[in-house]
């Protein structure tokens, strides 16, 4: 199980004092259509970027809020890690980025039916967000908000 | 940082009519934040989809993570922990 015991002491003190966002009341949206037809979207915190697209920015205070757009048929070799932590192992994801952004899996899942379609972008976010406001408030609205006009009925979320 | 982050994007996104699971690599983050489904992983953090280079283990994280997806829940927020099963061929 992952655990606060992975951390250095200093960020385990502060994980520990930390005010946590809490969502509530939780919203719950079941599937609407079978899975095997079902178009799924992929959203990752791993900060990853595409050759020629902005790095998030590591020196924000509070973490970068922005978010960028991965094209389905992306070469996950051609991701670009710049996730600022430096409390987590980046090197699984560097040698195989599909380790937290599944890209060649769900792929997969939709040759063989298991899922309706893979759509046409996923989203990447840098999850590192101690002040997550602009976050909520700006960025997540708007990436819900392109998701929908997509049709995506369905969403995996991995944290790095 | 990075599992409240994918919490709230799930939350976001429910709010917008779309079904969602969260992987969660901390299972007393989920706890707290409450994204509505989520599956809670006995990985380190870097490691949400078990190993690099290893498309079986890794469908047998989403595989699970899907199964969420089509669960009536009896519970919401539902969080359920990873146990891949043996038909599934992932080795120990």
């Amino acid at each position: 199980m992952g655990d606060l015991s992975e951390f250095s002491l200093p960020i385990r003190l502060f994980l520990r004092a930390y005010r946590w966002r809490v969502v509530d009341p939780v919203p719950w949206s079941p599937l609407r259509v079978p899975l095997a037809r079902a178009r799924l979207a992929l959203f990752s915190s791993a900060g990853f970027v595409l050759p020629g697209q902005t790095p998030f920015d590591e020196s924000l205070r509070g973490g970068d809020p922005s978010t960028r757009e991965i094209p389905f048929d992306t070469d996950p070799a051609t991701l670009v890690d710049t996730h600022r932590s430096e409390s987590f192992d980046h090197t699984g994801m560097r040698r195989d980025p599909n380790l937290v952004f599944p890209l060649e899996r769900v792929r997969e899942l939709a040759a063989t039916g298991r899922i309706g379609s893979v759509n046409a972008r996923h989203w990447s976010f840098m999850g590192s967000l101690t002040a997550p406001g602009r976050f909520v408030a700006e960025s997540l609205p708007r990436m819900a908000a392109a998701a929908v006009s997509d049709g995506v009925q369905a969403a995996l979320l991995v944290p790095v | 940082m990075c599992n409240q982050a994918v919490c709230l994007a799930a939350a976001e996104l429910e709010r917008n009519g779309i079904a969602t699971v969260a992987l969660v690599l901390l299972r007393e983050v989920a706890l707290k934040v409450r994204p509505p489904r989520a599956l809670a992983l006995p990985f380190k953090h870097g490691y949400p989809l078990d190993q690099p280079g290893d498309p079986v283990r890794q469908h047998a994280v989403l595989e699970s993570a899907l199964r969420l997806l089509e669960t009536p829940a009896a519970h919401r927020p539902l969080l359920v922990d990873y146990a891949p099963a043996a038909s599934e061929g992932v080795p120990e």
